[in-house]
């Protein structure tokens, strides 16, 4: 069993992708085959991810790589493969589980769209693509399958293809990701040609082992920070954040699956697979490409947390979130914590999943509506989704004990405060910290208390199918506690390979107090701030935020998410824009131009031997021409045609040479 | 399998003369019916042709003209060959394109282009080889100037002269080698190359004239200026022929040509040609992010394609380093494989321009909008089309370029840093047009618009899943040409 | 009275000047075509006479050339009257003032 899943582990990403191809090929009309498809073909892939999760139980620290050949250039091979190791195999079982609530939710969300079975299709490859992702062994099967989900992503978000806006982010996040890919291209070339080999394991020849890692040296540093180029693109780290909140004009499952929980953290999910590459030469943890990692995660952070308080949308809110977890989660791999790193993305994966079906079925209950200040009160009409939303938000806030989101984010705080260069990341992090609590509870205030308003009036509970997965993924999100708790971090020991052991403790320990104080005071201040949200309030219009009354220019500032897109506009894209033109320009005008100067000397020079021709040279034969033909004209009156003057001729000349002979004799 | 080459070159003309004599008006059948001949006749070649024999094979040599030193010797490696087998597959479906002109002298035109292709690509022998060369500029000439679409006297006399004035440095520059060393013979001529094949200023006048007639018929920037206003008039199966399979004949004159010949010429101006090859590869494709008309932006994108080939082919001739031989072997699969890859997928790129065209009337992506709706079909195969030539990995596209830039990467970095911009730049093209083409609303002008027809999934569907198979296991293209690869790699080395 | 070279030269001047005249006076083709007749006589009588006053027990070169004359005359004769023939179908007249086809 064990060794035959290793051998067949190309199963588990070619099971959604053959659902996939079977989706296409059947016709439009049949909506329930396609679903059975894909939610048989996620169902497969989640059993054979969780026989490779047990699989890797066995022994500590398993790793088992499948390498291949995958085609031969010149006398050369290029090699890639798959792995199964603990990061690979949770992050199946995360992404498995996760997919499946996603494809039975989006059952009942997408009931109604005419594109049913091309959405199943789309979301059917994108988690094909993301499986093979995580179990890749080679950097340019990572970067394969990163371009794949990159195209599936592009689908998704611009699936309801006949708005322009859809249509607008699509382009958007395609052309933004690619520009941290191309990084990661070349990160991909840098690291084939110095380690000679794109395998990350392949018994000691691979380039995160020994022998591979020592014939890096120095450049290590540069193609960590090139292949982190591509993370901060995927994972909408600042500066290349800007696609991830307009990706929310996709469908709700598509942001709950791919733009929160599975694809958005591949960019984690790398940085902490080719770690070796980024620590290679660690001074006691240190290295200047983790380095960069870490403010690149600190800025994100907090600015996205930031921008997420001054949002009204719903999914925009946590769209923002998601920037910030991530910002969260490479900060963590930047201190060094990779363990806590990947176990927030475990988690942030259950609950973001969480709260975005639960903004989908909001949504889907407000008939589309997703501007919060239009919902209220929305907990007694919609009391399933209330509940499980508020897993979420107690999750994500990071309420310790219970929501598995507390345990992890402590951890990364604990490994923070230990980075030798700076505490700025610790202390901006706490900020963070109380900024996401303020901005959940704002939300849920504005959504699910108070009264109702235009959106809420005709509410209603989702159906079965979608509170379903909500429940399921709730329940996740506590269950997943249990195996996070320090005092017994059994998912800690099993992505580090180190024994674990139950210690009650570790519970108590100091950080879990500033945790505690922080959350408790985002949620309260929140409360506080929002008590009277979307109501008379001292002269304040019901529909403007108390915060936008306090600070009307901060507020616009982080409302218009700091004016980043438009900079880009003014910058980077007019930028674009006139160089394209300018090169149309050059191409017209000045190379052909050119070319056609050439060619008018040509055409002078032409001009020139033409007249040259015509007055000179043509003129002269013609003049000879006409000469010999009036020559003809008149030594043509001899010939009278007459045959006996010709025989006089002859018999006169004949007498004129005898007579010239007998006088010369 | 003697004489086979013969027949396949022979066969198209033949075919010619029996389209002019076929008494119907639609010459289109015949042509057909001979083109499956001589792609069955290359299916033989490619079926018989030994992958693991070095140099020349299926080679045919008589004397032809002693005293000039031509001589008709024919012969395939696996460049040849796998040329041999595009042009197979891109002139049928040239003809199948759409909208096709009546009549059969577009047919029997485009088969002794077709004739004139093959013959380029197995002549050995400069003679033969330029007779060939010219021999497809007129059929394309007049395929542009009858047949084309607006301005097209302007376009086919700037195409004209422009391959024409290079073919003439280029026949001069021969002319001068064989002056010095007295053959025409490819292979003895490489056999000079290495020490030295000429000297002095006569080196240098000969290698720019080769280098200008290529350089026009690839073509490398600067020398690019006929290629959009060319692709942008001739019809769609012209278009579809000349970037698929002529514009190789130029990438074909570089391997086999100028490199070998002129190595330490190469090496001395190398990162100029890098430069130019760069240029290529960047203002290529942000000129066609302000093009409107579809067939000029596809057109400029093959510039930037075929920049790719160019610059691997310099960084691995020009580079002073001593490229590694992964390195060596990496960037001239690539081109090969870049070769191949471009030439179906712009191919198809025209062949779909040319469906919209034939729908609407018009080609301007601004003519279009919301077709996803109306063609989802369509569109979907399309975007296929599209997101191989951007390079989508699991598409043919990604193969060549990642060994090109694997290739290239070692030897020049910068360089191919700078080239990376032009992947991005693609990608935004292709994806602004998807944008524009098939999303947001439905025009009014494409309401009525037919999906893909029965016939047109019948070219699309094979083409496509060809993409998908080189994309995914490419092995089957790889062999043919990697020891051929090797054999070229140790001349460079 | 013995024949003398003299004699047979002078009867061959006055043929050949008839023959001339005939040919240079009459309108009429076949007339033109018997003075020609006349003048070619005219050559021949000269040739034997030549032999016979020449030098003795010489070849008969004379005779031969003289046969020979006679038989292409005769070819010359017979096509020269069906030349007539046909140039009388197609223009109705002998008479070679009006052939004048040639005339420049």
């Amino acid at each position: 069993m064990n060794s035959w899943i290793v051998t067949h582990l190309w199963l588990v990403p070619a099971e959604p992708f053959a659902a996939s191809l079977a989706i296409l090929s059947v016709s439009n009309t049949r909506r329930k085959s396609a679903a059975a498809l894909a939610v048989a073909g996620q169902i497969i892939a989640l059993a054979l991810s969780v026989v490779a999760f047990v699989s890797t139980l066995q022994t500590h620290g398993f790793r088992a790589v499948q390498n291949f050949t995958w085609f031969t250039f010149g006398d050369q091979t290029l090699r890639l493969g798959f792995v199964l190791d603990p990061l690979a195999a949770a992050m199946l079982v995360m992404i498995t589980v996760v997919g499946l609530c996603i494809f039975v939710f989006s059952v009942g969300y997408m009931a109604e769209d005419k594109n049913f079975t091309r959405f199943f299709a789309y979301l059917s490859f994108f988690s094909g693509a993301m499986l093979g992702l995580v179990i890749a062994n080679s950097l340019l099967l990572v970067f394969i399958f990163w371009e794949l989900v990159g195209l599936a992503s592009y689908l998704l978000i611009g699936f309801w293809i006949e708005r322009p806006s859809a249509a607008a982010a699509a382009k958007k996040a395609f052309i933004t990701t690619r520009i941290g890919d191309m990084g990661f291209f070349l990160g991909v070339l840098w690291l084939y040609d110095r380690a000679g080999t794109l395998l990350f394991y392949d018994n000691g020849r691979g380039c995160l082992e020994g022998a591979g890692l020592a014939m890096l040296g120095a450049s290590a540093t540069f193609v960590a920070l090139l292949i982190f180029c591509g993370a901060v693109g995927k994972s909408g780290q600042f500066p290349l954040h800007v696609w991830l909140p307009d990706a929310m004009e996709g469908p709700t499952p598509v942001s709950a699956l791919i733009h929160a929980a599975t694809m958005v953290a591949a960019g984690v999910f790398l940085v902490a697979r080719v770690y070796p590459l980024f620590s290679l030469g660690a001074i006691s943890g240190v290295t200047s490409s983790l380095t960069v990692v870490v403010w690149i995660g600190v800025t994100t952070a907090l600015m996205a947390a930031l921008i997420a308080i001054a949002q009204a949308d719903i999914k925009r809110i946590l769209a923002y979130s998601t920037v910030s977890q991530l910002g969260l989660m490479m900060v963590s791999l930047g201190v060094g914590g990779v363990a806590a790193g990947i176990m927030h993305l475990l988690a942030h994966g259950f609950f973001k999943a969480l709260l975005f079906l639960g903004a989908g079925s909001v949504i889907h209950g407000c008939h589309g509506e997703q501007d919060i200040r239009k919902m209220g009160g929305l907990r007694r009409f919609m009391p399933v989704t209330f509940m499980t939303y508020a897993v979420g938000m107690m999750a994500l806030s990071g309420m310790p004990f219970f929501f598995c989101g507390g345990w992890t984010k402590e951890e990364i705080l604990h490994a923070t405060a230990h980075w030798p260069p700076s505490h700025v990341p610790y202390y901006l992090i706490l900020v963070g910290v109380v900024l996401t609590a303020l901005y959940m509870t704002r939300q849920i205030i504005y959504v699910f208390f108070g009264n109702p308003r235009v959106a809420a009036e005709r509410a209603h509970e989702s159906p079965r199918i979608m509170t379903m997965p909500l429940i399921v993924l709730a329940f996740g999100a506590i269950l997943l506690s249990a195996v996070l708790t320090p005092a017994w971090p059994w998912l800690h020991g099993y992505l580090t390979g180190e024994p674990t052991y139950f210690d009650v403790a570790r519970l108590i320990q100091p950080m879990l107090f500033v945790s505690l104080a922080l959350v408790s005071a985002g949620v309260g201040v929140g409360f506080w701030i929002y008590r009277k949200a979307g109501t008379q309030d001292g002269g304040r219009p019901a529909e403007v935020d108390p915060l936008e009354y306090a600070q009307p220019a901060l507020f616009r500032f982080l409302a218009n998410k700091m004016w980043i897109d438009e900079l880009y506009a003014r910058t980077v894209i007019s930028f674009s824009w006139m160089a394209a033109r300018l090169s149309d320009w050059m191409d017209r005008y000045f190379w052909d131009g050119l070319v056609r100067g050439f060619g008018a000397i040509g055409q002078l020079f032409g001009i020139f031997t033409t007249s040259v021709d015509e007055r000179g040279i043509n003129a002269g034969v013609d003049e000879t021409t006409a000469g010999a033909r009036g020559l003809g004209r008149v030594m043509s009156t001899a010939h009278s045609g007459q045959i006996q003057t010709y025989l006089g001729a002859i018999a006169i000349g004949m007498l004129a040479l005898l007579l010239l002979y007998a006088w010369l004799a | 399998m003697v004489g086979v080459i013969t027949t396949i070159v022979l066969l198209p003309l033949i075919g010619a003369i029996a389209v002019c004599l076929w008494p119907q008006s639609n010459g289109r059948p015949i042509a057909l019916i001979f083109n499956a001949t001589s792609a069955v006749c290359a299916l033989g070649l490619w079926r018989n042709f030994d992958t693991t024999a070095a140099g020349l094979q299926f080679v045919e040599r008589h004397a032809w003209i002693p005293a000039i030193g031509a001589e008709y010797l024919v012969g395939i490696d696996g460049l040849s060959l796998l040329l041999v087998l595009l042009t197979s597959l891109i002139i049928p479906f040239a003809f199948l394109a759409q909208p096709a002109p009546d009549g059969r002298a577009f047919y029997a035109t485009m088969l002794v282009m077709q004739s004139a292709l093959y013959g380029t690509f197995t002549a050995q022998n400069f003679i033969l080889w330029f007779l060939f060369y010219e021999m497809s500029l007129i059929p394309a000439f007049l395929l542009i100037k009858i047949w084309g679409g607006q301005n097209r006297d302007r376009a086919a006399t700037k195409f004209f002269l422009y391959t024409f004035l290079g073919s003439v440095a280029m026949l001069l520059s021969f002319l001068g080698i064989y002056l010095a060393r007295g053959t025409f013979d490819f292979a003895a001529l490489a056999g000079f190359g290495k020490s030295g094949l000429l000297t002095g200023k006569l080196a240098w006048l000969t290698f720019a004239g080769i280098f200008v007639g290529l350089a026009v018929k690839v073509p490398l920037f600067p020398f690019h200026t006929w290629l959009p206003d060319t692709y942008q008039t001739a019809p769609t199966g012209v278009s579809m022929v000349l970037t698929g399979v002529l514009s190789k004949m130029g990438v074909y004159g570089f391997v086999r040509l100028l490199l070998p010949l002129f190595p330490n010429e190469i090496k001395v101006i190398g990162p100029w040609l890098l430069a130019l090859a760069i240029c290529s590869i960047v203002f290529a494709p942000l000129a066609a992010l302000a093009q409107r008309d579809l067939k000029r932006m596809i057109a400029y994108l093959s510039i930037n394609h075929l920049g790719y080939c160019m610059f691997a082919l310099f960084a691995v001739a020009a580079s002073p380093v001593v490229a590694v031989r992964i390195d060596t072997h990496a960037a001239l699969s690539g081109v090969f494989m870049q070769i191949f890859n471009h030439g179906i997928t712009a191919a198809t790129l025209f062949y779909f321009a040319g469906l919209l065209e034939q729908r609407r009337g018009l080609r301007g992506i601004d003519d279009f909008g919301g077709l996803m709706q109306r063609t989802p079909l369509l569109c979907g195969w399309m975007s296929v089309a599209m997101f191989s030539s951007l390079g989508l990995p699991g598409l043919n596209g990604f193969i060549g370029e990642f060994l090109i830039f694997k290739g290239a990467f070692a030897i020049t970095g910068l360089f191919t840093a700078i080239a990376v911009i032009g992947l991005l730049v693609t990608a935004v093209v292709f994806v602004r047009a998807m944008q524009s083409l098939f999303s947001g609303p439905l025009a009014e002008s494409c309401s009525v618009f037919p999906d893909l027809l029965r016939g047109e999934k019948f070219v699309v569907v094979p083409v496509t899943l060809l993409m998908f198979a080189i994309g995914i296991a490419p092995q089957f293209i790889f062999n043919i040409f990697n020891t051929t690869v090797v054999q070229m790699a140790r001349l460079f080395a | 009275m013995t024949p003398t070279l003299q004699i047979f030269l002078i009867v061959s001047a006055a043929l050949f000047s008839t023959g001339l005249l005939a040919a240079l006076s009459r309108r009429h083709a076949i007339f033109i075509l018997i003075g020609i007749e006349m003048m070619l006589a005219a050559a021949n009588l000269n040739f034997i006479a030549f032999w016979r006053f020449g030098p003795p027990h010489q070849p008969p070169t004379g005779v031969m050339i003289a046969l020979f004359s006679i038989a292409i005359a005769a070819a010359e004769a017979a096509v020269g009257l069906a030349m007539v023939i046909a140039v009388y179908r197609h223009y109705h007249t002998t008479n070679v003032d009006q052939l004048d086809q040639l005339r420049g």
